[in-house]
């Protein structure tokens, strides 16, 4: 479904990613994690080209995402993204964040779309807050409404980044509680989380990264049990200490 | 010193009238005109084609370094000798009131770019990577997700603007154009009230840019809650 090439970028010296390779089957679940400015929110970027690179090769569903030919549009109306900061749009209420984007670029009508909307914001369980503004939510609230806006295109895969970092504590169970929905349900996801919680339940495959360098890809069990890298055994302690 | 008489103000009523009306005509139409030109300007100068970026960003830093006087004047002075080269129109035709406000819209533009631009810029980068992700192009990106965005936080700005023009087009004067501000000078001038007529045109103007002002600060209180 994705699949990572040797792929490099650099802003002018500074080398953001070096050569990294994997691949996402469809219906897997991968976490990235890895400390902060290692590449991981970049890497994910690269996948719907929000973030152009400069070698490498990323294949999205049999489409070259770095090809100058592909209409990078088609391909991100169907590859689902959530941000850390949410970016819900707070100049239109929660209904017309989910449906403006299926009238306007899938061309459906506004009864489906606000429809499609309305069902999704149910699964996410918000119906009663279809009416609100962004601003009148709580962050875990915005979060699931962002969810289910990438869900209304009927995305074939989704791209997480950092889902929950910018939650209080207390709301970051129920935006995880959507993805583990989600992922049992087989949706194809690759998620830049430090969860790890969310990781050992749901995912097939970690990969660790540092320094722009895929460091580790490795099956769940495998990562969580003997990680081989000494810098991702150092990262793990640390995170999992708390 | 004198008494003051305000005696001919009543009798130049219909005559200061037709000044305000001038007075409007001008700042409305040159408001409309900059805002178009400005958002134009704008978004060249946010360009990634340099030519353009580089054009508007000269085009703004020009006419912000020179004093609006000076461009009425260019306006009023060498306009219409050009307009009667290259037409061949006849002298007599009145283009003081057109090149005043060619000249204002002009000027104003650079201005009103600034104002956009910060206001484009104000948007978040994270909105218009959600729009992208969703599928959208770069206009609609800008249409339906940054410029609603962007203009709720310039509105403000904008009629601020507007409300130094309104006040800034009494520089008509260098034309002798009967703006408001140049026909209470007129009055003043032909009944030798001056000193009266100064001031009343000062209080009028105070009193509609103060009451501007605030409705201004009204609505952004609004906006903002």
């Amino acid at each position: 479904m994705i699949s990572i090439r040797n792929v490099s970028k650099h802003y002018g010296s500074f080398q953001v990613l070096s050569d990294c390779s994997t691949e996402v089957e469809k219906g897997e679940v991968i976490v990235v994690c890895g400390p902060s400015g290692s590449g991981k929110s970049t890497l994910i970027k690269c996948v719907n080209g929000l973030e152009p690179f400069q070698q490498g090769e990323i294949v999205v569903n049999g489409i070259s995402v770095g090809d100058p030919k592909t209409k990078l549009a088609k391909l991100r109306a169907h590859v689902g993204m959530v941000f850390q900061n949410f970016e819900l749009f707070p100049h239109m209420s929660v209904s017309d964040n989910l449906a403006i984007a299926q009238i306007k670029v899938l061309g459906r009508s506004r009864e489906e779309a606000i429809g499609r909307g309305l069902k999704l914001l149910d699964r996410v369980g918000l119906s009663a807050q279809a009416e609100k503004y962004p601003g009148q939510l709580s962050g875990g609230q915005q979060q699931r409404v962002a969810i289910a806006r990438a869900l209304a295109m009927d995305p074939i895969c989704m791209l997480f980044d950092e889902p929950t970092s910018a939650l209080d504590p207390e709301m970051v169970k129920e935006v995880l509680d959507v993805m583990v929905d989600l992922a049992q349900e087989g949706m194809t996801m690759m998620v830049v989380s430090h969860e790890m919680g969310f990781a050992r339940r749901v995912a097939h495959r970690v990969i660790f990264m540092d320094q722009g360098r895929i460091v580790e890809d490795a099956p769940k069990e495998e990562f969580f049990g003997q990680p081989r890298s000494e810098r991702a055994q150092q990262f793990l302690s640390k995170i999992l200490q708390h | 010193m004198a008494e003051f008489d305000w005696s001919s103000i009543p009798g130049a009523w219909p005559f200061l009238w037709a000044g305000m009306q001038t007075t409007l005509e001008i700042t409305v139409l040159a408001v409309a005109a900059g805002i178009v030109w400005g958002t134009l300007l704008a978004i060249m100068r946010m360009s990634d084609i340099r030519l353009l970026s580089w054009f508007a960003a000269s085009y703004v830093n020009l006419f912000r370094s020179i004093p609006l006087v000076m461009v009425l004047l260019w306006f009023f002075l060498i306009v219409p000798a050009l307009l009667e080269s290259l037409f061949s129109t006849p002298r007599t035709s009145d283009t003081r009131l057109s090149s005043a406000l060619v000249a204002f819209a002009l000027f104003e533009a650079a201005y009103y770019a600034e104002i956009i631009r910060a206001g484009i810029q104000s948007v978040s980068r994270g909105q218009s990577a959600a729009a992208l992700a969703l599928g959208m192009s770069q206009s609609q990106t800008m249409r339906l997700v940054i410029l609603p965005q962007a203009v709720s936080n310039m509105v403000p700005l904008l009629l601020t603007q507007g409300i130094i023009l309104f006040q800034d087009t009494s520089l008509v004067y260098v034309s002798s154009l009967a703006d408001f501000f140049g026909a209470a000078y007129k009055v003043g001038d032909r009944d030798g009230r001056l000193v009266e007529l100064l001031l009343f045109a000062g209080a009028v103007y105070f009193a509609i840019c103060f009451s501007a002002s605030m409705l201004v600060k009204h609505f952004q209180k609004r906006a903002g809650s």
